[in-house]
């Protein structure tokens, strides 16, 4: 009998003890706040498994992405590209490094990030998750020119890292994995989905008739045939996200994706990037070429360059383009417009304060 | 003695169980799997075969694919009491990317006989504006001047045109329609219901469905790209073409079961 009253205290102590482990620190969930049109009409966000939306994660992420601790010499961070004012883009061709250093393509903006379903970012689709796209501007000759070990050390000695990351991910211990989860992180909360023409499609704000017939132009096949590669009303991304050549040089010195696949007929093809906040994502296309939206337009109409691999939606190549009419161009740069969302540029969860 | 009896009830035991495997392969229900193939005139076409001019249509005209998805509906097989087994409500198909080209219904269907069918695109009452969130999220839609919807088809490529330059064609099929705006009319339906025949389904199936590219420019109608290459979605007549040329375009396949 008394062995039994032994084991039975015994199982007790021990169910004790799992309980108190099952109940250890856990970070916040964090439901992304995702505007109606998405929730309505597209499908949902992805989010990787292994590193779940948490308040924590987020805030650290905000943190990582606004401290100049990532670079070199301790003078730029992700921001110093990807400024909250310009929709997380820079407002120059082509961004300067730590050493003066410039790169041949234009910063992507960063908004809705979390909707590109196949998950091939930048510009030529080489980095396969947000998560590793983190990776590489760090370590970048020509951009933040610092590396990890130095970057996680610095982290790691410093008075604030080690208990944000506790709190975001149950460890203090710092690597690069875990600094690019929280900064991926961030960038999935950075979402667009408050434009005029949003409000206009919600019942709650009027279009004028020029930003009408632009957006006419933009969807009828016709004339600027926009929509089979940036999408439509049913759409809110306003891209495909997938890569294409649009007529931009008759040969290439950048290959975009066929540097990437290795396949020549994938070259001088670029992810279409979003119509979203063009107002302040000036300058133009994956070099940065045209400083206005007026030589976007006048691109698609008169300027095309026919090549190997333009993609057969470039329509009438052989006139340089689809020959808009110059009321047309005007009101087509009116409906673009309509797709600027003040609120997310000056959105305080997405300032560096 | 006792080891005797253990032996005993250890034979009646897989006896038992054998005659229950026996039973498992008369199957009273079954999985059914469709494979969408595309061919040119019986050559095998994939993604593989993208991005270079290599075929000729039957109007002489060399082209390549460089782009070929489209959408199916109410695939579905049929009883002798006209009983439907819905195996997919809508499938878009993307040769290019390899994805829809195989799925299996999500119910198992009683076995027995059964005529097979689907519909190339959507019917009227499913081309729905903007009630499909997958479609959506690939925009696969028609603009609302056209009467909104989907897409049916979206083939595109380059041929070489009788001036001897490469130039592309953007063949997209959609509902036929006219007086493009607010008031779109619709002259003729341009959906079109393919019917694959009957098969006796006794055991887990495997349906091959084909389709012949070269099809859609040949019978009735000779395909001229020259003529029709581009902005073809708000042309009716190309459409109501297509459609007649859609008519041979799919056949049965090999079906394993």
């Amino acid at each position: 009998m008394k062995c039994l009253k032994l084991l039975f205290v015994t199982i007790i102590v021990c169910t004790a003890c799992t309980n108190e482990s099952v109940q250890r620190y856990q970070p916040t969930p964090l439901q992304l706040d995702i505007p109606p049109l998405f929730e309505q009409n597209i499908l949902a966000p992805i989010i990787p498994s292994d590193n779940p939306m948490t308040v924590e994660g987020v805030a650290l992420g905000k943190k990582l992405f606004f401290d100049p601790m990532l670079s070199g010499d301790s003078t730029q961070s992700c921001a110093s590209c990807h400024a909250p004012q310009n929709a997380f883009t820079d407002d120059t061709r082509f961004s300067d490094g730590i050493d003066g250093n410039f790169g041949n393509r234009n910063s992507m903006p960063l908004f809705n990030l979390a909707w590109n379903y196949d998950e091939r970012f930048t510009w030529d689709g080489r980095e396969l998750s947000l998560e590793r796209q983190a990776f590489e501007p760090v370590s970048n000759p020509i951009e933040m020119h610092s590396n990890w070990q130095e970057v996680t050390a610095e982290l790691q000695n410093d008075s604030e890292y080690p208990e944000l990351f506790d709190l975001a991910f149950g460890t203090s211990t710092i690597d690069s994995t875990l600094v690019t989860k929280a900064l991926a992180q961030f960038e999935r909360t950075l979402i667009s989905g408050n434009s005029k023409f949003d409000r206009h499609l919600l019942g709650q704000e009027t279009l004028t008739p020029e930003e009408l017939n632009g957006f006419d132009v933009f969807m009828d096949e016709a004339r600027g045939d926009c929509f089979h590669c940036h999408g439509n009303a049913n759409n809110p991304l306003w891209t495909d996200n997938i890569f294409h050549n649009n007529g931009l040089d008759a040969t290439f010195t950048d290959l975009g994706l066929g540097a990437v696949t290795g396949d020549p007929t994938d070259n001088g093809k670029f992810r279409s990037p979003s119509l979203r906040n063009l107002v302040y994502t000036a300058p133009y296309m994956h070099d940065g070429r045209f400083a206005t939206l007026d030589e976007v337009i006048n691109h698609y109409s008169e300027g095309l360059q026919a090549s190997p691999t333009i993609d057969p939606l470039m329509k009438k190549v052989d006139q340089g383009g689809v020959q808009l009419s110059e009321q047309d161009k005007v009101d087509l740069k009116a409906f673009l417009l309509s797709l600027t969302d003040d609120a997310f540029v000056t959105n305080p969860d997405f300032q560096n304060q | 003695m006792k080891m005797k009896k253990i032996c005993f009830v250890l034979s009646v035991f897989f006896v038992l169980s054998s005659c229950g495997n026996d039973d498992d392969n008369s199957l009273q229900e079954a999985d059914v799997t469709f494979s969408f193939n595309h061919n040119w005139d019986g050559t095998e076409v994939t993604s593989l075969d993208f991005n270079t001019i290599q075929y000729t249509n039957a109007n002489g005209e060399e082209l390549s694919i460089e782009r070929l998805r489209y959408l199916v509906s109410r695939v579905m097989l049929t009883n002798a009491s006209n009983q439907e087994y819905i195996l997919s409500d809508y499938n878009l198909i993307d040769v290019g990317t390899e994805v829809g080209l195989t799925f299996t219904g999500e119910t198992e269907i009683p076995t027995g006989a059964y005529t097979m069918s689907f519909i190339f695109g959507f019917n009227n009452q499913d081309n729905i504006d903007g009630a499909y969130l997958d479609l959506n999220s690939t925009s696969f839609n028609v603009p609302m001047m056209l009467g909104g919807g989907y897409h049916y088809m979206q083939f595109d490529g380059k041929y070489i045109n009788t001036s001897a330059t490469e130039t592309g064609f953007n063949y997209h099929v959609i509902r036929a329609v006219d007086n493009p705006g607010t008031n779109p009319i619709f002259p003729q339906d341009t959906f079109f219901e393919v019917d694959l025949g009957t098969i006796n389904i006794s055991n887990d199936v495997s349906i091959e469905v084909e389709m012949n590219i070269a099809e859609w420019f040949r019978s009735p109608h000779i395909w001229n790209l020259n003529d029709l290459d581009t902005v073809l979605m708000p042309n009716s007549s190309a459409q109501i073409m297509m459609y007649d040329n859609g008519q041979s375009v799919f056949s049965l396949g090999t079906i394993t079961q």
